[in-house]
């Protein structure tokens, strides 16, 4: 830990020495005169300067390279482009951001929401009233999230491979991303398919392995009007109408398929008559045929059929 | 915040220093302990921090050129530190964490002040004006609950108990209970109302989509104080293991089970995925097997196999009373 306590001294100093300088200095300047790089040879502080140049710009510090007449590179960080701005908010906005901050289970998101209050803090905004009683939350577990939102902050193309259910192994895919939504749960990522040449919408779920880079940082343009949430709801909508079905459900059962349907008639041997609006017959089957005996499908010929196998095949076993 | 001696990486560290001297300058006198607070770290870590800060300064590094801090007493008072008087802006990442979860909350109606969290909004989209977050790429969209979510806000935080007819989709059943609300929890994108239930005398969990109606029955919540309340970091369902094993076998098609519910144990043999779960009610299993219809099977425990066939064969025999048309 003594290696690491005189190392952030020293990057510490150089950041000082640097915002207070108006003119640019040149490495060797620095090499005589900032604490820390004193006792270090020529070679030595090079590489050691490099490194803690790099650092510096890790954590988002505006460390800038000037060349003088002569072109020889002097260095400097602009306090206007260093300093957060003036920023004033009052104790209902802080209470939200409190609360906004609380929000990110993902620990690299948590750290880096929770480093962006210390920011507002520091500044001179007060966090004292918190909101009692909500508790939001939203995680991402999909190992590819991280990649992806990395992806997108620094706007470059990713490859990946993409598991399709019914399909064997995964495809390699390379996209220009766009967004990242979750939608009831689920992480979707939505972009530019380079292979299909077309916009598409992935599940982080189904993505294999890792999600690599695939071309230059700030190559990736967002379309004016691409609407990264609609292509995701639209991608991932369920049932919503087109074809009709006829079903009886028992009386009592099925508060679902009731809130759901265009139609419901009474019906006087216990059982009620349900007209409902579908897309996907297979879906229908599946969701209906777990009411079991409180559901009979009357038409349409698809869905009664698909309920009538899956039942076959759970009463009489084996797998289809 | 890292809790590991030394407080983290040298740059970890770095950032905090960089935001804590403007901090102090800001919060003259503060002690101690709640500066310590403030960074999530240890009083001897924020003591270290500061005889390191103390160190430190502009070339020359006479006592003019020195960070003077002082912290004798208890309280922290600093001085000779124009030259960070302001925090590091925002990068990036930091900006967007906070944006992309403050927009979360305001797609929840209801959940707080509507108002404050878009004055927060327009604040931080400005401070990251130059770093092109604006175009909101990153959303968690939140299923709409206009209908029940300011309500049931108004009961958390008046602590007032509520009537709910609520929606049990595993027994398929509409049910009636009193519940004195504890929390509102809005997790990855779902709404739930975590409240005693005064019908099972326990701390439930009701997902806001299921509820049916709802009303104030005019007396105050009394929650009880040994209740446990869960962490809601942990993921919000904890089976009991005192619940039944029930062990399923998932063909082609049926592997997103594996996925979707938490599995006590998930193995495969030739395509083939052999899964355990845990569960206090059968009931959801058993529609889950009809669903699946074959391409997944419950093979333990026997009793549940046998009911989940006879289910399949009750409704067989209903289909044919009702012939097609």
């Amino acid at each position: 830990m003594v290696a690491s306590r005189k190392k952030t001294e020293r990057l510490f100093n150089l950041v000082l020495c640097l915002l207070a300088t108006r003119q640019p200095i040149s490495a060797e300047h620095i090499r005589t005169s900032v604490q820390g790089y004193e006792d270090s040879g020529l070679e030595a502080f090079k590489r050691m300067f490099e490194r803690d140049k790099d650092e510096l710009r890790e954590l988002g510090i505006p460390l800038e390279t000037v060349e003088d007449w002569e072109g020889n590179p002097g260095y400097r960080i602009r306090r206007d482009v260093y300093e957060l701005p003036e920023l004033t908010f009052t104790p209902d906005e802080a209470a939200v951001l409190g609360l906004a901050a609380r929000t990110w289970q993902h620990a690299t998101l948590a750290q880096a929401a929770s480093s962006a209050m210390l920011k507002l803090r520091a500044a001179g905004m007060d966090v004292d009233s918190s909101l009692p009683g909500i508790e939001p939350r939203v995680g991402a577990r999909e190992p590819a999230f991280l990649p992806l939102w990395q992806a997108l902050l620094g706007r470059y193309p990713v490859r990946f491979g993409y598991r399709r259910p019914g399909r064997d192994g995964p495809a390699t895919r390379t996209l220009d991303p766009w967004g990242v939504v979750s939608r009831r749960g689920r992480w979707y990522v939505a972009g530019f398919d380079h292979d299909r040449q077309a916009e598409r919408v992935f599940r982080l779920d189904r993505i294999v392995g890792d999600v690599e880079r695939a071309g230059r940082p700030g190559s990736v343009h967002v379309p004016e009007g691409a609407e990264v949430r609609v292509m995701v709801t639209s991608w991932a909508e369920d049932d919503v109408g087109g074809r009709r079905a006829v079903l009886r459900v028992r009386q009592g059962a099925g508060y679902w398929l009731r809130r759901h349907a265009s139609r419901v008639t009474h019906g006087e041997d216990g059982f009620d008559d349900v007209e409902l609006e579908f897309t996907h017959p297979e879906r229908l089957a599946e969701s209906l045929a777990g009411h079991g005996a409180n559901v009979v499908v009357l038409e349409p010929e698809d869905v009664r059929k698909g309920v009538l196998a899956r039942l076959e095949a759970v009463a009489y076993g084996g797998r289809r | 915040m890292s809790g590991l001696p030394g407080g983290g990486t040298s740059s970890e560290r770095l950032s905090r220093l960089l935001a804590l001297v403007p901090y102090l300058q800001r919060h003259q006198g503060v002690p101690l302990d709640e500066a310590a607070r403030t960074f999530g770290v240890s009083e001897r870590q924020l003591v270290d921090d500061l005889d390191l800060v103390f160190v430190s300064g502009l070339p020359g590094y006479t006592p003019a050129d020195l960070i003077e801090v002082d912290y004798e007493g208890g309280t922290i008072t600093i001085d000779n530190a124009d030259t960070i008087a302001r925090p590091l802006r925002l990068d990036v990442g930091e900006a967007s964490a906070l944006l992309v979860a403050l927009r979360t909350l305001a797609d929840v109606p209801g959940l707080a002040d509507r108002d404050a969290l878009n004055r927060a909004i327009a604040k931080l989209e400005r401070a990251a004006s130059d770093l092109d977050v604006r175009a909101g790429r990153v959303g968690v969209e939140v299923e709409a609950e206009d209908r029940v979510v300011p309500s049931v806000r108004r009961a958390v935080t008046g602590g007032r108990r509520l009537h709910l007819r609520y929606y049990v989709p595993g027994r398929d059943e509409v049910t009636e209970r009193d519940v004195d609300p504890i929390r509102l929890l809005v997790v990855d994108g779902r709404s739930y109302l975590e409240a005693w239930c005064r019908r099972v005398d326990d701390v439930r969990l009701f997902r806001l989509d299921r509820v049916v109606d709802l009303h104030e029955t005019g007396d105050p919540a009394e929650v009880p104080e040994r209740v446990q309340l869960r962490d809601a970091d942990e993921g919000l369902f904890r089976p009991s293991h005192t619940d039944l094993l029930v062990t399923f076998e998932l063909g082609q098609g049926a592997h997103w089970v594996a996925d979707y519910y938490p599995c006590e144990s998930v193995t495969e043999n030739g395509g083939v995925v052999r899964a355990t779960l845990r569960t206090s009610d059968t009931s959801w299993v058993r529609r889950l097997a009809l669903r699946l219809g074959g391409k997944a099977q419950v093979v333990d425990p026997p009793e549940l196999v046998e009911q989940i066939r006879a289910d399949a064969r009750a409704a067989l025999a209903a289909y044919e009373k009702v012939p097609a048309p």
